[in-house]
């Protein structure tokens, strides 16, 4: 009787996840700055998991950024993602997969508004109809693509060929996940574990043998805050969030961060540059940084995808420490190397610890 | 209308304030008011109290342009109010009585509706490699110059299909979905929106000494887009 109450409570911060027949739409920030993620879960879900998840070039911005920063007016941006709804529903697709927290944040806050006030979904319906002709379903799922990575977890590691373990002693690494704030802060019952117990990251790490540093400002934002980071004047924001967050890690001597956010990596990543370049002070172990990664690429690491393939050369903080650890082969002469391995413009790293 | 009948129009303010108690865990949990001089819950108890001089300064100040609307105040108000979608209600007013150009953080609203606004209707992306100027955005360090000077290379390594046909990471969104992204805007006020933002900050900036030889008012823009006068921040 006490599991089954324990079960009945815990049952409000489980979601359904589709297990199949996904249509994807990606992410701005994501495309610029992962773009070999977006891929790589494609590849997982395809050739991995042999599920089916089908894109459709014509999908655009839901123009998130926008109207976080407060240009796009909520009508347009309604309009915009029942666009993204039709073409789903023209495909016969009713599964949504996310790669966007943003956009995840807004299909949430869309659908929910719909359901409370049916006169907006009226109004948004003629909106689309008149500017495209077009009409759509509301989807009867939506997931996060880290939600998909977190419920094939355990069918990711029986194909592994790394776990999140040093290889030299075969102790667990220890991760620092981060989840992004519109991922289950607004609406907790769209987040696996919900705002308070989030553990989309937590299965992932620890399924694939790793250890989850619990830290005081584990939940704190990246920073990023949208007009904070898009101005130059106001970025003092971003970096100082960030800041928080890493002298708060610091102690718990991470090995990794993940994180299942379009810009929290990005951010997490180059602001660890910055403070080193404005202060000398680094955060990670030997004077290096702390690796920041997306969770595909942890997931695409575990799978023993090559880490260049995947993109994370693009990261400014050196991903080789954890490669190391994980005893991971790559070939650091192909790290900035272009397709087939063309020779291009070399990174001026000169002076750069992280 | 007075203006806290106008903030009730919109949905945000609706579903963001129920019944504020100013207890202050919207503060105590916030990014912006551990960065910034900003009390969330001020915000609350002004829009709450309905008092129109207080709701017009408001509208006016730099206090509604802190927020980065990470939404953590939604998660512990005890209430169930949320701070960030009052703070989406009064941008929304403030940019429509042209009140925004009143402050220094407001005035910013026209370099964010010329990328990140003229990018979404003209290429369907919020952001651009190409938008990543390495003057602009030092924070992506040499790696980001890297990647700003051997885009095309960089993207082709990972598979991304830069400014290519067909599906994929930063492909080229065919013109008739951009024609349909743009009649949305057309028909949901979305370029009412963008052209409140260039009427009421060519004015500021003609009453700022700003030349309006240059259309564009790129010196305007520059100014806006690097002024910091240090006051901002708790002392």
């Amino acid at each position: 009787m006490q599991n089954e109450g324990k079960q009945k409570i815990w049952k409000d911060y489980q979601k359904e996840i589709a297990d199949d027949h996904y249509f994807y739409v990606r992410s701005c920030i994501r495309q610029n700055f992962f773009p070999g993620s977006e891929q790589t879960f494609l590849k997982i879900l395809r050739a991995e998991l042999n599920k089916d998840i089908f894109e459709n070039p014509h999908h655009t911005t839901c123009s998130g950024i926008g109207y976080h920063s407060d240009i796009v007016p909520f009508d347009t941006i309604q309009t915009i993602v029942a666009r993204q709804f039709a073409l789903m529903t023209e495909a016969g697709y009713r599964n949504l997969a996310v790669s966007c927290i943003t956009s995840f944040g807004i299909y949430n806050e869309i659908i929910e508004t719909w359901k409370e006030f049916p006169n907006e979904l009226e109004k948004i319906r003629n909106y689309l109809k008149k500017a495209t002709g077009r009409e759509f379903k509301i989807p009867q799922n939506v997931s996060h693509a880290s939600d998909i990575i977190y419920k094939f977890r355990e069918d990711i590691f029986a194909r592994k060929k790394y776990s999140l373990t040093n290889h030299e002693t075969g102790k667990p690494l220890k991760i620092v996940e981060h989840i992004g704030c519109h991922y289950a802060k607004m609406f907790p019952g769209k987040g696996v574990g919900g705002a308070e117990f989030p553990h989309v990251l937590v299965g992932m790490i620890e399924s694939w043998g790793g250890e989850v540093i619990d830290y005081p400002e584990r939940r704190h934002c990246c920073g990023f805050g949208f007009r904070q980071y898009l101005v130059m004047s106001n970025r003092g924001y971003s970096i100082s969030n960030s800041k928080k967050k890493f002298e708060s890690m610091e102690p718990y001597r991470p090995d990794a961060i993940a994180s299942n956010c379009p810009g929290c990596p990005m951010f997490l990543d180059r602001w660890q540059y910055v403070i080193e370049e404005m202060e000398g002070k680094t955060y990670g172990q030997n004077g290096r940084g702390i690796p920041v990664l997306t969770y595909e690429e942890m997931a695409g690491l575990v799978l023993g995808y090559d880490p260049w393939d995947m993109g994370m050369q693009m990261h400014q903080t050196d991903v080789e420490p954890l490669l190391d650890k994980m005893g991971i082969e790559y070939n650091p002469d192909l790290k900035y190397a272009g397709k087939d391995g063309k020779q291009i413009g070399q990174v001026k790293m000169a002076g750069c610890k992280c | 209308m007075q203006l806290y009948e106008q903030l009730t129009q919109d949905i945000r303010f609706e579903e963001g304030l129920n019944s504020c108690m100013n207890c202050g865990i919207c503060t105590a949990i916030c990014p912006a008011a551990e960065f910034y001089d900003y009390d969330p819950r001020m915000i609350a108890g002004i829009v709450q109290s309905k008092d129109e001089s207080q709701i017009e300064e408001l509208l006016k100040s730099d206090a509604i342009w802190y927020c980065g609307e990470c939404m953590s105040c939604k998660t512990r108000c005890p209430r169930g109010n949320c701070t960030g979608l009052i703070i989406m209600a009064l941008r929304s007013l403030s940019q429509e009585l042209g009140f925004f150009t009143e402050s220094e953080k407001g005035r910013q609203q026209l370099v964010i509706k010329r990328v990140i606004g003229e990018n979404i209707v003209y290429r369907g992306y919020c952001i651009l490699p190409e938008n990543l100027i390495p003057e602009l955005h030092p924070e992506q360090g040499p790696v980001g110059e890297w990647i700003f000077e051997n885009r095309k290379e960089v993207y082709k390594r990972v598979d991304a299909n830069y400014c290519g046909e067909g599906t994929g990471a930063l492909r080229k969104i065919p013109k008739e979905s951009l024609d349909e992204i743009y009649q949305i805007f057309e028909i949901t006020g979305g370029f009412e929106r963008f052209d409140q933002i260039e009427h009421f900050s060519k004015l500021k900036a003609r009453s700022m000494g700003f030349s309006d030889v240059d259309e564009e008012f790129t010196d305007y823009i520059n100014h806006t887009y690097t002024t910091n006068n240090g006051k901002h921040n708790r002392p």
